[in-house]
């Protein structure tokens, strides 16, 4: 079954303050969204909202299966990468384990994974000795190991250089071939042209524009959206 | 300076006679403090890294009533375990009063909140770390709580290790319970305070050394089985 995402009028307040919201939308069972928006827009706290890890003050999020399942279908990387205390082996295969997948399956996974990533030399080193780039693909690669239907990434470049942006794309370009819906937030214009095929743009915590990608980028409707996309500073 | 140079002395030729008495209260000690450390860490380290996971209504009381009970003063301990375990008592049908296993009993009381308590401040450091990224692979409250131990058990091998320290070197509370009978519950500490009672410092300072190196022999076969500083390990 096609997983699908609605979201009705979902507000998140911290501290009697309005993050997020009231936002509405639906989302389809494929492509690559992009969520793009100023700092402080709540990008960030949509895509938790999405996931299903941020507490609504309001409103509902609704996956076309069971949340439970739903949950089980999804993945998420964060900004700055989170690497286990273990080895690069140890960390592409914890997602795994937790689900009690037999080791011989989770040994081929992980050397799968490991050469797609080309750390399939440092399989036995610590993921903490990694660099940067090297530490955000192995997150990457954590998340796509259990081949998830829906897949989070939250500024999964930010801090890269240019080689490191390449490899995680042409990664990301793969994944969603293989039919896996992606939601990502990006402050690169650049990457957002490259991947999205479809944006949200956020403004103050609310959906201010968006749309089919190419619709958006070539003639947004919004003074704002179309700010942002020439570069200015938007509040 | 004489009655340590004595005491060195003392401890040498116990250790390269073989003294059998010395042998017998050397295993008892051991005996005594490690199985005290292992049943103490079975309840200890899961429940520190779950007051880490978990939010609950009165967690701020539970810990620091946890905190308090590392000064819990061991003879106080002692009294209390033998009042349980005395004849009169609620456990008295069970005869363990001066016995080894009331004097684990007496030494997990005390070494449980030491160990509980610095797993938790391992485990919360390590929770703030973790947090997102289980939250987000939908993990159960048993995997976040056996991951968090996986990963950290150099930081737990320091808390069990400070617990084998605390009760090593412990005297109050055992000689109260184990009533230092000899060939029977005297260990190294109840026998270090018998000689210094009957002035006997050298055999005492013997003695204490003795225990020195055995906590110190634990302490490093431990870190060495471990590889806790073993050279490109995180």
């Amino acid at each position: 079954m096609a997983l699908t995402l609605a979201l009705r009028d979902v507000t998140v307040r911290r501290r009697k303050k309005r993050i997020l919201g009231p936002i509405s939308l639906d989302l389809a069972s494929m492509g690559t969204t992009i969520v793009l928006g100023p700092n402080g827009a709540g990008k960030t706290t949509l895509l938790k909202v999405m996931h299903g890890v941020e507490r609504l003050s309001d409103g509902k999020v609704t996956w076309s299966i069971p949340e439970d399942a739903a949950r089980q279908q999804q993945a998420y990387v964060f900004q700055n990468p989170i690497m286990l205390r273990r080895t690069v082996f140890q960390n592409l295969a914890f997602p795994l384990e937790l689900i009690r997948t037999p080791k011989a399956q989770i040994a081929d996974r992980v050397a799968h994974w490991a050469a797609r990533i080309k750390l399939d030399d440092a399989l036995d080193q610590s993921a903490l000795r990694l660099s940067g780039g090297e530490k955000q693909k192995l997150a990457l690669a954590r998340a796509l190991i259990k081949e998830p239907a829906v897949l989070f990434l939250d500024e999964p470049c930010a801090n890269l250089d240019g080689r490191a942006t390449r490899e995680i794309e042409a990664l990301l370009q793969d994944t969603h071939k293989q039919g896996t819906r992606i939601i990502m937030t990006t402050h690169d214009l650049g990457q957002a042209r490259r991947l999205a095929t479809d944006v949200l743009f956020l403004l103050n915590g609310t959906l201010h524009d968006g749309g089919q990608a190419q619709g958006f980028f070539e003639n947004p409707q919004t003074p704002e959206a179309r700010a942002f996309l020439k570069g200015d500073i938007v509040e | 300076m004489t009655d340590i140079w004595a005491g060195l002395q003392a401890a040498f030729w116990l250790i390269v006679t073989l003294d059998a008495d010395l042998a017998e209260i050397t295993l008892r000690s051991l005996h005594v403090s490690l199985s005290a450390l292992v049943i103490a860490s079975v309840f200890a380290l899961p429940f520190g890294t779950w007051l880490a996971v978990q939010r609950f209504r009165y967690r701020r009381g539970v810990i620091s009533i946890m905190n308090a009970l590392m000064g819990l003063p061991p003879v106080v301990v002692g009294l209390i375990v033998y009042l349980l375990l005395s004849r009169s008592g609620p456990f008295g049908v069970f005869g363990l009063l001066f016995t080894p296993t009331a004097m684990i009993i007496a030494q997990v009381i005390i070494i449980a909140p030491l160990i509980a308590s610095i797993t938790h401040q391992a485990m919360r450091e390590l929770w703030a770390e973790y947090h997102d990224l289980l939250i987000s692979m939908n993990t159960t409250k048993r995997q976040r709580i056996a991951t968090l131990i996986w990963d950290g058990r150099r930081t737990l091998l320091t808390a069990a290790l400070a617990g084998f320290g605390r009760a090593i070197g412990e005297v109050g509370a055992i000689m109260i319970v184990g009533g230092n009978i000899d060939h029977a519950t005297r260990v190294l500490t109840t026998a270090i305070a018998l000689e210094t009672g009957k002035g006997d410092f050298a055999l005492a300072l013997g003695l204490g050394f003795v225990l020195i190196a055995l906590a110190l022999l634990v302490n490093f076969a431990t870190h060495t089985l471990s590889r806790t500083e073993r050279e490109g390990r995180w």
